[in-house]
């Protein structure tokens, strides 16, 4: 059901993020048109030397180096992208009700980072609990990413934690949004946040269920689509949004990235980590159903797929059912070049292909050197941009364990 | 340890938990959190760090005899002594 009512339509309108490879929209975008990967190699606690997504950003440009310490990473990455959001989308915090801001932060988990280093911790200290650090629950409560967020921006409206596997940066997309038109809150900070890659315990368990990429050049390990891929590569990243019902966006001559203008979630109610094409296809169609749009309205359906064979397999499924004869409907791959974000992937695969509403360009997913026969999509833009001539809507996949789905639909702005 | 060592000891503590202290104009009688950026939670940090490098645990009804860098000093000059 499209939504016609101003008070109801809901735009992005500001970005802040950082992403391998790049600490803001414009050089990301830049990044994934020129083809650029940003993930390297990191040495890891017991897991040795590994293809990851490190994101290098100012650390200390809205907070200082003691306050960063004190909390997470995911909280270090989330302050500098909500900083960068409110400023990106022009708003001035000090005439603005701090009351009425929500701050919804999707998370693919948390707390595996800072509890393997207090038992890393204690070990030095013969288990002796005397040795376990009183931040510890500060720092792993389900809220702090966006706790941290708040206290960094004096934002007393709400915030918590949306934990929804690697759909969780849709999902907190979705749930700002629905905040915003059921009026708890005039402004919407939303997004994903991932520090995963300081885990071992994350890169163990994909290594053990055999579906941790490896490669001996990391800029080529993030391979999905290819008969070469092994797996997931790891990212950390954060990106956040400036959601805001339509008419204040008007009042306040906001710029207007787009209006996210269909939706869902489902879930597949069947395995743990295998996802399902059906739920997957009826997903889309349902974000298609709420928008209005039929599948051939697309422009570009930026995938989830992360370089495991079943995971892509089974979303290329998805995707012929729902965009069969669709010839102008593009089809790309972040992940190719940033690695896996987890919580933070949606919503910084969404940030990357955004601009394309203004460019006209599709990003190129890189590394299919032998595409596997199983993937071959009609449109699947490879290696270099495509000019597309209309982009007028994008579709954003991103999927998780347990069997949850989310879909996001992006459209400029139109009067 | 000397009373000058300890001295040493503490002010490097708290440089490591805020980089940015000013510890210049410290004044040693005054209380340290009107002084500097610390709270409850860095005041653990000092009675970890104290735990973690000496073995020495401060019991909390001790707590208020960290409060000054001067306080400080002369509750831990007996108990670091041998050290």
């Amino acid at each position: 059901m499209k939504e016609t009512q101003p008070s109801q339509r809901i735009v992005i309108t500001g970005v802040g993020l950082a992403a391998p490879g790049a600490d803001n929209l414009t050089a990301f975008r830049q990044n994934l048109l020129a083809g650029k990967s940003g993930i390297r190699l990191m040495e890891h606690r017991y897991i040795g030397t590994v293809p990851a997504g490190l994101c290098d950003f100012p650390e200390t440009r809205y907070r200082k180096k003691k306050d960063n310490k004190r909390g997470t990473r995911a909280g270090c990455l989330g302050v500098y992208a909500a900083h960068e959001a409110v400023a990106d989308a022009g708003l001035d915090l000090a005439h603005t009700d701090r009351g009425r801001i929500g701050v919804y932060v999707g998370l693919t988990e948390h707390g595996n980072v800072e509890t393997e280093n207090e038992v890393y911790n204690l070990s030095q200290f013969d288990n002796n609990v005397d040795f376990w650090s009183h931040h510890h629950n500060p720092r792993t409560v389900l809220n702090n990413p966006a706790g941290e967020i708040t206290m960094s921006l004096d934002i007393t409206g709400p915030h918590y934690s949306v934990g929804a596997a690697c759909a969780a940066g849709n999902a907190a997309l979705i749930q700002g949004l629905q905040m915003l038109r059921l009026n708890d809150v005039d402004l919407a900070l939303c997004g994903g946040i991932s520090e995963s890659t300081g885990s071992f315990g994350v890169f163990a368990s994909f290594k053990a269920q055999g579906a941790l990429a490896s490669h001996p050049h990391p800029q080529q390990a993030s391979r999905p689509f290819d008969q070469g891929r092994n797996g997931i590569v790891i990212s950390e990243g954060a990106c956040l949004y400036t959601l805001e019902r339509l008419d204040d966006a008007l009042a306040r001559d906001a710029k207007i990235y787009g209006e996210i203008i269909g939706y869902a979630m489902n879930s597949d109610a069947r395995d743990f980590v295998l996802p399902y094409w059906p739920r997957q296809a009826e997903c889309m169609q349902l974000a298609l159903n709420r928008a209005g749009l039929t599948a051939r309205d697309i422009d570009i359906v930026n995938t989830h797929a992360t370089g495991t064979r079943h995971g892509d397999i089974e979303e290329c499924r998805a995707l012929r059912a729902v965009f069969a004869d669709c010839p102008h409907t593009y089809i790309n791959n972040t992940k190719s070049l940033i690695g896996h974000a987890m919580g933070a992937a949606g919503c910084l695969e969404l940030a990357g292909n955004l601009p394309a509403l203004v460019d006209k360009l599709v990003h190129p997913t890189i590394n299919v050197d032998d595409l596997d026969p199983e993937c071959n999509l009609p449109n699947l833009v490879r290696d270099h941009p495509k000019e597309a001539g209309r982009v007028d809507v994008i579709l954003n996949n991103s999927f998780g364990m347990l069997g949850i789905n989310s879909v996001v639909v992006v459209r400029n702005y139109q009067q | 340890m000397t009373p000058e060592a300890i001295k040493e000891v503490i002010l490097e503590i708290i440089q490591d938990i805020d980089e940015d202290a000013d510890l210049a104009s410290l004044k040693g009688g005054l209380p340290l959190r009107d002084q500097l950026d610390l709270d409850s939670m860095d005041f653990l940090d000092i009675v970890m760090e104290l735990r973690k490098r000496y073995k020495l645990q401060v019991p909390e009804e001790d707590y208020p005899q960290l409060a000054s860098l001067d306080s400080t000093v002369a509750y831990l000059t007996p108990r670091l002594h041998d050290v």
